[in-house]
């Protein structure tokens, strides 16, 4: 038996879409028992709606005020303690668990796999390296603990089952108060979530401003996407930060992926290689997105963008 | 002495189109370009502006990696930091043997801050960094896209999934670059003499006394899996066509 712990993260009394990603990935494991860690100021939703995802045997409740807003610093301690026993500790590939998990695994003094993409079995995982340019097979070691990050986009969201039972832990862990939250600014908007959204229209550095970048939050409202950029597009400023695709960005694997003004660098290829159909419009007729694209349309995105809109 | 850290790991040039090779034992490496790490350089040019505002005395360099890092130091050198340490790896680390080394080197060399690349462009692992943090029992504030130093503590802003998050941090720490956190300088000819000059020290590994042995092991190297290259369409109708005929839009 493969016993796993899963870092769920959670935000405004909500689970992220990502904590489903990793239970699926601890799922697959051959012989796992998954335990999903919550960690929260209280979380009692969190871990009600945790427990109700099938593949979950155990959740782990851990209140503290600390706890939120999250910070590596706070939680790794905690994780460490709870890891005490387990095989597998994982944590999704997001900034949550990209900040978190190494501080976990040092703690643990155990190995980390960074962005598992899929299981061979107990101890062979497959990650891309060289911003996935090559794909890695690792062998990790058994009979001590091993750290993972989960690429949200490569496994399939655990479905409902349950309810698991959810145990609530009280740990006496001394927690450092030498990192403070100041402040988060997050531009809300009602459109989907760009790492989970089925749909997603990118604009890229085509677009010449952030004034035109509303051109792609039309087409997006019309298909029911999410909006996304390239790293180009992000770095002019027309869009923001979080919007990034790319292998220093998002990696995502929506249903459709439209790239509007998107060369098509290899750095945003990563990011939209398991996108199932890829369209791109661009001017210039030899990029490189058109190498990728299912569809691809040569010409003027100022003119075939609100046509597009018009026709849906 | 106010001294910053920062890493600079020698790996394949990003502008390199990386091939595994066929054995599938690694990928190609004869004969291509190799270069710091472009978050590291990032990581050094935040650290030279500091100093430039009179925030630090003195910027070091380090590297863990192979004789041939000495280049990457040498340009650290020559862009502006004061002094570069080696420490000499044939082998390639895990990260968490590299937080290890380079504790070792802040326990010398007792930074105020160190900064390092949120992740290196060839393992893509993002791990050293925090690991660093957690065995110096110290704070740390990754993907930085701004940083100032305020009396004991740093302010950083964090490119997070959500948006932009800023948190306060005691120092000493650990900071780790995001791509918007600067541009870094280049180098002129006049430096690269000048910077022959700067000490630059080579230690052995061995010497450290660090468990470093490797835990992981790598089986193969594959290439990705290519896509298709798909159909052309002639105008806007025919797109939306081919995409309701696809269930793609209604």
């Amino acid at each position: 038996m493969t016993r796993v712990l899963v870092v769920a993260e959670h935000a405004a009394g909500k689970l992220n879409g990502s904590a489903a990603k990793c239970i699926a990935c601890g799922a697959s494991v051959p012989g796992a028992e998954v335990c999903v860690a919550v960690l929260a100021a209280d979380g009692a939703g969190v871990a009600a709606e945790t427990a109700r995802l099938r593949g979950v045997t155990r959740v782990l409740h851990v209140r503290n005020p600390a706890n939120e807003p999250a910070l590596a610093v706070v939680l790794a301690p905690q994780v460490a303690k709870l890891a005490a026993g387990f095989d597998l500790v994982l944590g999704p590939s997001t900034t949550f668990g990209k900040d978190l998990m190494p501080r976990i695994a040092a703690l643990l003094g155990a190995p980390q796999l960074s962005d598992v993409m899929a299981v061979e079995s107990a101890t062979r995982f497959r990650r891309p390296v060289y911003a996935g340019n090559a794909i890695a097979t690792v062998d990790a070691p058994s009979g001590r603990p091993v750290v993972a990050t989960v690429r949200v986009a490569s496994f399939a969201a655990a479905p409902a089952g349950g309810p698991a039972p959810i145990e609530t832990v009280a740990l006496d862990v001394p927690l450092p108060t030498s990192t403070r939250f100041v402040s988060v600014s997050a531009a809300r908007n009602d459109r989907p979530d760009l790492q989970s959204a089925s749909r997603v229209v990118s604009g890229g550095r085509a677009l010449g401003s952030a004034d035109n970048f509303k051109l792609i939050q039309g087409l997006a409202d019309k298909l029911g996407a999410a909006v996304g950029a390239s790293r180009a597009a992000v770095d002019a400023g027309y869009a923001p930060n979080e919007l990034q695709v790319g292998q220093t960005g998002k990696i995502i694997a929506p249903e459709l992926y439209v790239a509007i003004g998107i060369s098509g660098a290899i750095q945003h290829l990563t990011g939209i290689k398991d996108a199932r159909t890829i369209v791109a419009i661009n001017k210039d007729a030899e990029a490189p997105i058109f190498e990728v694209a299912d569809l691809g349309l040569v010409g003027d995105l100022f003119s075939l963008v609100p046509e597009i809109e018009k026709l849906l | 002495m106010r001294r910053i850290l920062v890493g600079i790991k020698r790996v394949i040039d990003y502008n390199v189109r990386v091939r595994v090779r066929p054995d599938g034992t690694g990928v190609v490496t004869e004969g291509v370009k190799m270069s710091a790490n472009p978050f590291d350089s990032i990581a050094l040019e935040e650290a030279l502006r500091l100093k430039e505002r009179g925030e630090a005395d003195e910027v070091l360099a380090v590297s863990v990696g192979p004789i041939e890092s000495q280049q990457q130091l040498r340009d650290a050198l020559a862009m502006g930091a004061d002094r570069a340490i080696l420490v000499k790896s044939d082998t390639a680390l895990e990260p968490l043997a590299v937080a290890r080394v380079l504790l070792e080197l802040v326990k010398r060399e007792s930074p105020r801050l160190v900064i390092l690349g949120k992740q290196a462009i060839d393992d893509d692992c993002s791990q050293t960094g925090q690991m660093l943090a957690a065995l110096w029992d110290r704070p740390q504030a990754t993907f930085a896209s701004k940083l100032e130093i305020q009396g004991d503590a740093a302010r950083v802003t964090r490119e997070i999934d959500a948006g932009l998050e800023t948190i306060e941090v005691d120092l000493p720490a650990v900071v780790t670059t995001d791509l918007r956190l600067n541009e870094p300088r280049y180098i002129k000819l006049p430096d690269i003499m000048k910077a022959k000059k700067k000490p630059l020290d080579v230690v052995e590994l061995a010497t450290l006394a660090v468990d470093v042995a490797p835990v992981l092991k790598v089986a193969r190297y594959e290439a990705p899996p290519q896509r298709q290259k798909g159909i052309m369409v002639k105008d806007a109708a025919e797109l939306v066509s081919a995409l309701k005929q696809r269930g793609l839009a209604s």
